[in-house]
């Protein structure tokens, strides 16, 4: 695992491959503004491996999407800055943003049943990525994706490149996917819930597979996922997002060993353990996000936060800024150092 | 009236009428000067554009379909109209403006029939040297096979009955076809090529009208198919058929065996016609204004979407005629369904109906028709104008007289009783609706009903029991004679004898016996004056029964096609002489 | 073809022989039935075929010859008998055979139904096929342009349209157009002009164009709205978000993959459509006096001429349940999770 480096949230120095900048995503919408994204910034580079996590409509999807450019146009709001190899992908002209997608980032959705086309066979599906981005023939095209199918463990290629999704089995559908989106080499590949939708035995091939790829190919990752369980094992940083925000950002063994947001012990503590069995269950996160439309005033998660009363008014208040505490960690949360050592060592830890 | 004066009587009216037509058949325009000025109903007495012009195609249209082609079968009268063009009959109604076309004069035959035997023979000459399209010569065998073949309504179902109900065929007789070896002289006689002799089997005045008849059209029986025949009628007019396609369309083109020395009546003046069926109607309007078209063959004028515009439009109405033609609309009274038993009830109907509403009903002035106070349309000879039940100044109904008759009927409030309609009739459904509203303003409530007209006579408003079952007291009617004569317009519609308790036939309310007496009377009488006074009187003594109520004498508003020449309305069709016309 | 594919059509033609021995015996049965249930007798029904001076002789002779003393069931079968082995046809001096398919005579005109229907089917064929193209193309690019931009102007103007076009009677829409395009301004063929393709394509084309534009407008209006729907649906699906991650031009997007998801459902209504209008698109047919298989019907059901009506019939229920099976067949094609 390798160490945050110091000025990896905010300058270029060191120049990661990609570096997000005060990512503000705001939905104008009948109802109010949806601002599923506010104020992030992260970076990743080459090679290493990326974990944002948080729960369900946190806003890690609209984060990848603006990213790869896929936001509708007029729909999103957008400010910022996403430097992609040094240059912004804010403003840029979309034709060129789309020429950017598939060759030099990728993307790997949730669902890859429904993330690819019913009516184009597998291989065909890749030919077209590939050839998008390249001028070759088809046959060579097709050689290609046969290569690929094969280099993620699709047994028997050959003909299974003419399958159709349908006939595939989920994890294998997942590895095409993941053929498609590396098809063009891509140097930042964003995986969003690549598991999810699949069984647990083979959610640890396809992050085996995401992981061997990645040393192979030496590209970028940004993994996203609402289990921290995923990220265990494949992610250097992780970051941990709540209502658009970032909440705790760190590495992925500071995240794990010393947690520091009362959010990201909610979110271990509802982590399922494969080891062995929790002494005394520790409740899942109470309650549920907060609506984008309407933020609570101070640190949003204070309605579902069982330390929000230990800081006066504090937490209901002012929004606790995301600052660095020490060694890259960041968290936003009032309550004072000791406290939530305290809290971690005592009342958190031994639940685990 | 004995025979010998008869057939002076005839040979004369034939020689006036060989005189006239051999006049028709070689001036330049038809004799009456004609006129080349667009105006309203130009065409209606004279000669509309008179040319001599040969050469050009007419354009024909039909919105519907021929019933048949075949002379020996078809019944509608644009269809005989038309049939001159293919086909010479022994006589046939003379091609001129006016009244003077409802005049017999020969064509195949030399003269009009010689009547012998108090009415009961005729006998006919043929003229020498007609042919048929492939050159085989007209034989008086041929006309006897023609009128005989038409008698087998097995094969022609559709066809007149005239002949098989006067001729005197021998008991058992079915027809050429069927009964091949029978000796069917007592009915015709052929002694040479030339001459044909027909026996009735009673005496009838008005035979010249039968062989006026499409019927005796020849028809050579080495190629009578039958029922196929109508796909190649063998011509002996000017024009033969080419590329016929049955309901589709077929043209015509020039007979170069035909010889016009052998005609005085036809001038042949274009080089063919085109024949399209089955033409969306509204559409013809408008290709007939554009000049797409030439004719709109049914002569029913054009369609109520095209009134309007016709009429609005002085040019195009400069170009309309609207003739009146021998048809009427009318109301059948039943006195076989009480309360319509008694006569004053059913002069209270008579009484409290609104004249021009029936107009309005039927398209009004120009499309609709006259209102009529009498059976016989004026045009008809011995028609005669009378009004049995004045209706008030505005021509609304006498409101008074109706309730005078009703309570003399001994039911002053009113009473109940249906109307039936044909309920595809849009017309016909309106009438109804305004009789209706007229009646109910005497207290008669009517109930309306609608049938479909294909079974509207053999099965329900022609259909005795079940009148009287239904209590139809009233319903809407019409008829048009096959010809413009009393015994051709009459004796369909006032005839009880006509009347089948099975059902299908017109009358359904005329069950007078004194009427019947008339008609028989009428039809022996052969001189024509006396005959035709008849008529007129049949009509008076319907109307004081009561039993019909006259709606409208029905009009159109046709449409002269653009370049056509020596356009006319013939009174005998209603419509444009299809015989005469040719382009400029 | 695999066997089992073999199988399934066969299976399904069986069905449809079923249906059309339905259908026509639903046809033949509301022709006889209806009117005796009225109290028509073999004579009243006769009447309907003979001149209006015509004598209770030959009213009967009308019945017997038609064959309307026989149970309904008998008639059904020599009917059913012509189709199968032909049929002997009298027309006076001698008795001819009409061979199989032998779909009768006409009662009014003595003509052999079959070879007028054969005759009929190009033309209705012509103005179908011709329409369902314009239709097909100006529905889809409406459609998919309306989904695109949604809630615009053009969405807008284009659904107003669209449902005016639904809405719009063919007859006015067809005698208007033909009053000006053809008669007003001669940029198209007169009412009643068909040139058999072979003889001509470019006659046939440009005498078709407007019953085609006609007919197209109906229908194209009913197609946009659908590809509109199915555009708006499919354009939202994972799989076209995926299209774009890839970076594909999106055209690409919306062509290949968003209408190409869109397609099937409106294949399978085109199919049935067209199956339909080839039974004759009568109201076209009318405006536009073509003789085509609707014109026929019309005319058959006018003139309650039995053999003629029995003909279309049985000739439009084959064309529905043929476009039925090519449509089911097709749906394999075009959508594979449906192959086995
Ligand atoms: N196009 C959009 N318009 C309005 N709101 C949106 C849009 N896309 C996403 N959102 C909202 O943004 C929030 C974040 O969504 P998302 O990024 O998908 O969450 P997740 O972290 O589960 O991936 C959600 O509340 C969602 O409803
Ligand atoms: S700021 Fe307050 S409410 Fe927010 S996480 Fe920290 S303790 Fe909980
Ligand atoms: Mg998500």
């Amino acid at each position: 695992m390798s160490h945050i480096p110091e000025d990896s949230l905010d300058s270029g120095a060191g120049l990661p491959f990609l570096q997000v900048r005060n990512l503000r995503v705001h939905f104008p919408t009948d109802d109010g503004v949806v601002k599923s994204v506010d104020d992030l910034s992260f970076s990743v580079e080459r090679g290493k491996t990326l974990g944002i996590v948080g729960e369900s409509g946190s806003g890690k999807s609209v984060t990848s999407l603006s990213i790869m450019g896929l936001h509708k146009e007029g729909a999103a709001r957008i400010s910022g800055e996403i430097l992609l190899d040094g240059r912004n992908l804010v403003g840029m002209d979309r034709e060129k943003v789309r020429l950017l997608r598939g060759k030099r980032m990728a993307m790997i959705f949730q669902d890859p049943l429904s993330a690819m086309h019913p009516y184009y066979t597998v291989g065909a599906q890749i030919v077209e990525a590939y050839r998008v981005h390249n001028k070759v023939a088809k046959q060579v095209a097709r050689k290609h994706a046969i290569d690929l199918l094969a280099r993620v463990g699709i047994p028997n290629p050959k003909s299974r490149v003419d399958d159709y999704p349908h006939q595939f089995s989920g994890g294998m559908r997942q590895r095409a996917m993941i053929a498609m989106a590396l098809s063009c080499d891509p140097e930042l590949l964003i995986a969003d819930e690549p598991t999810t939708a699949l069984d647990v035995t083979v959610q640890a091939q396809i992050l085996d597979l995401i992981r061997d790829l990645q040393q192979e190919f030496d590209s970028a990752v940004v993994l996203i996922t609402h289990d921290l369980g995923v990220v265990a094992e494949l992610a250097d940083d992780i970051m941990v997002m709540y209502a658009g925000r970032a909440v705790e950002h760190s590495t992925a063994t500071d995240i794990f060993n010393s947690p520091q947001h009362p959010y990201t012990w909610g979110l271990l503590g509802s982590m399922p353990r494969l080891d062995r069995e929790r002494s005394e269950r520790l409740q899942p996160i109470k309650g549920t996000p907060p609506s984008l439309i309407n933020v609570p005033d101070g640190c949003p998660f204070n309605p579902r936060c069982a330390y929000a009363g230990r800081n006066g008014d504090l937490s209901f208040t002012e929004r606790p800024e995301f600052r660095d505490i020490g060694g890259g960690h960041h968290i936003a949360c009032h309550l004072p150092t000791e406290d939530r050592h305290h809290i971690w060592d005592e009342e958190i830890r031994p639940k685990l | 009236m004995n025979s010998k004066r008869l057939v002076t009587a005839v040979a004369a009216g034939a020689a006036v009428a060989m005189a006239l037509s051999a006049c028709g058949g070689t001036s330049s325009n038809g004799g009456d000067g004609g006129t080349t000025t667009p105006a309203f109903n130009a065409a209606l007495t004279t000669t509309f554009n008179p040319s001599d012009k040969k050469g050009g195609i007419i354009k024909i249209a039909n919105a519907g379909t021929w019933d048949s082609l075949d002379p020996g079968e078809t019944y509608y009268s644009y269809a005989w109209n038309f049939l001159r063009l293919y086909g010479r009959s022994l006589l046939m109604f003379k091609p001129a403006p006016g009244g003077a076309s409802n005049e017999l004069v020969p064509d195949l035959a030399e003269s009009l029939g010689v009547s012998g035997d108090e009415g009961k023979t005729w006998t006919y000459k043929l003229r020498a040297g007609v042919k048929y399209e492939d050159g085989t010569p007209v034989t008086s065998k041929d006309v006897k096979h023609a009128v005989l073949r038409s008698t087998d309504k097995e094969t022609f179902p559709n066809g007149p009955a005239y002949f098989e109900g006067y001729l005197n065929l021998p008991e058992g007789y079915q027809g050429p076809y069927k009964t091949k070896d029978m000796d069917t002289n007592s009915a015709i006689e052929t002694p040479d090529d030339r001459t044909i002799v027909f026996h009735l089997k009673k005496p009838f005045g008005g035979f010249d009208y039968f062989a006026h008849l499409p019927q005796t059209v020849p028809v050579p029986e080495a190629k009578d198919t039958g029922a196929k025949y109508r796909e190649h009628v063998i011509s002996t007019g000017p024009y033969k058929f080419q590329d016929n396609e049955i309901d589709k369309s077929f043209k015509l083109v020039r007979n170069d065996q035909w010889d016009p020395a052998t005609d005085p009546n036809r001038r042949a003046l274009p080089d063919g016609y085109e024949v399209t069926m089955n033409v969306n109607a509204d559409d013809i309007d408008n290709r007939l204004i554009s000049g797409d078209l030439h004719v709109d063959i049914t002569g029913t004028g054009v369609q109520p979407a095209s009134l309007p515009r016709v009429l609005g439009d002085p040019a195009l109405k400069a170009s309309a005629d609207n003739p009146t033609s021998a048809r009427l609309w009318y109301t059948s009274i039943n006195p076989t369904v009480a309360p319509l038993d008694n006569i004053e009830c059913r002069k209270a109907i008579e009484y409290a109906a609104d004249r021009t509403g029936y107009q309005t009903a039927y398209g009004g002035v120009f499309s609709g028709g006259d209102i009529a106070t009498t059976l016989l349309p004026p045009q008809i000879p011995g028609a005669q104008k009378f009004d049995l039940y004045p209706a008030g100044p505005d021509n609304k109904g006498d409101i008074a007289k109706a309730k005078e008759a009703l309570a003399a009927c001994g039911k002053p409030d009113g009473f109940e009783t249906n109307i039936a309609y044909r309920a595809e009739r849009p017309k016909e459904k309106a009438t109804a609706e305004s009789l209706q509203a007229a009646l109910g303003r005497v207290g008669i409530k009517l109930t309306l009903k609608g049938f479909p007209q294909g079974d509207y006579f053999a099965q329900f408003a022609g259909n005795p029991p079940y009148v009287k079952a239904n209590n139809l007291g009233l319903a809407t009617n019409g008829w048009g004679a096959d010809w413009n004569d009393g015994f051709g317009f009459l004796s369909q519609i006032v005839d009880s004898r006509v009347i089948r308790e099975t059902g299908g036939s017109s009358n359904t309310s005329v069950r007078i016996p004194e009427v019947d007496k008339m008609l028989d009377d009428a039809i022996a009488e052969t001189d024509k004056a006396k005959r035709e006074a008849m008529w007129g009187a049949i009509d008076k003594r319907v109307m004081e029964e009561a039993v019909i109520l006259p709606g409208v004498h029905a009009k159109s508003l046709l449409l002269r096609g653009k370049g056509l020449t020596n356009v006319f309305v013939s009174d005998a069709y209603n419509m444009y002489d299809y015989l005469a016309l040719g382009l400029a | 073809m695999p066997a089992t594919v073999i199988a399934y059509i066969i299976r399904r033609l069986f069905a449809a022989i079923v249906l059309l021995f339905v259908v026509s015996a639903v046809t033949f049965s509301i022709f006889f039935v209806t009117p005796k249930l009225l109290g028509a007798t073999p004579e009243t029904l006769a009447t309907r075929y003979v001149g209006r001076t015509s004598t209770p002789d030959t009213i009967r002779a009308t019945a017997e010859k038609l064959g309307f003393y026989d149970p309904v069931v008998v008639q059904y079968w020599n009917w059913v008998k012509g189709i199968f082995v032909g049929a002997d046809y009298d027309y006076g001096p001698a008795v001819e055979h009409c061979p199989a398919p032998c779909l009768g005579y006409s009662f009014r005109t003595n003509q052999p139904v079959w070879p007028d229907l054969l005759d009929r089917i190009p033309v209705t064929l012509s103005l179908a096929v011709g329409a369902a193209v314009l239709w097909l193309l100006a529905g889809l690019a409406v459609g998919t342009l309306s989904a695109l931009r949604k809630g615009t102007i053009f969405d807008r103007v284009a659904m107003g349209v669209s449902l005016a076009g639904v809405s719009l009677p063919i007859f006015f829409t067809g005698l208007l157009s033909l009053s000006v395009f053809s008669y007003n301004l001669g940029w198209t063929a007169v009412g009643g002009a068909y040139t058999p393709f072979l003889e001509n394509p470019g006659e046939w084309a440009y005498n078709l164009l407007l019953p085609w534009i006609t007919l197209a407008l109906l229908f194209s209006a009913q197609y946009a709205r659908l590809t509109r729907a199915g555009m708006l649906e499919t354009m939202n699906e994972d799989f076209i978000r995926t299209a774009r991650a890839k970076g594909l031009p999106e055209r690409t997007v919306v062509v290949r993959h968003g209408l190409r998801g869109a397609l099937t459902p409106i294949l399978t209504i085109f199919g049935l459509d067209v199956g339909l209008l080839l039974g004759g698109a009568i109201l076209t047919e009318s405006a536009f006096s073509l003789q085509g298989l609707g014109k026929y019907a019309i005319e058959g059901i006018l003139n309650y001429d039995l053999p003629k009506v029995m003909g279309v019939t049985i000739l439009a229920a084959f064309f529905v349940v043929v476009a039925n099976l090519i449509v089911d067949l097709l749906y394999a094609v075009v959508d594979p999770r449906v192959r086995k």
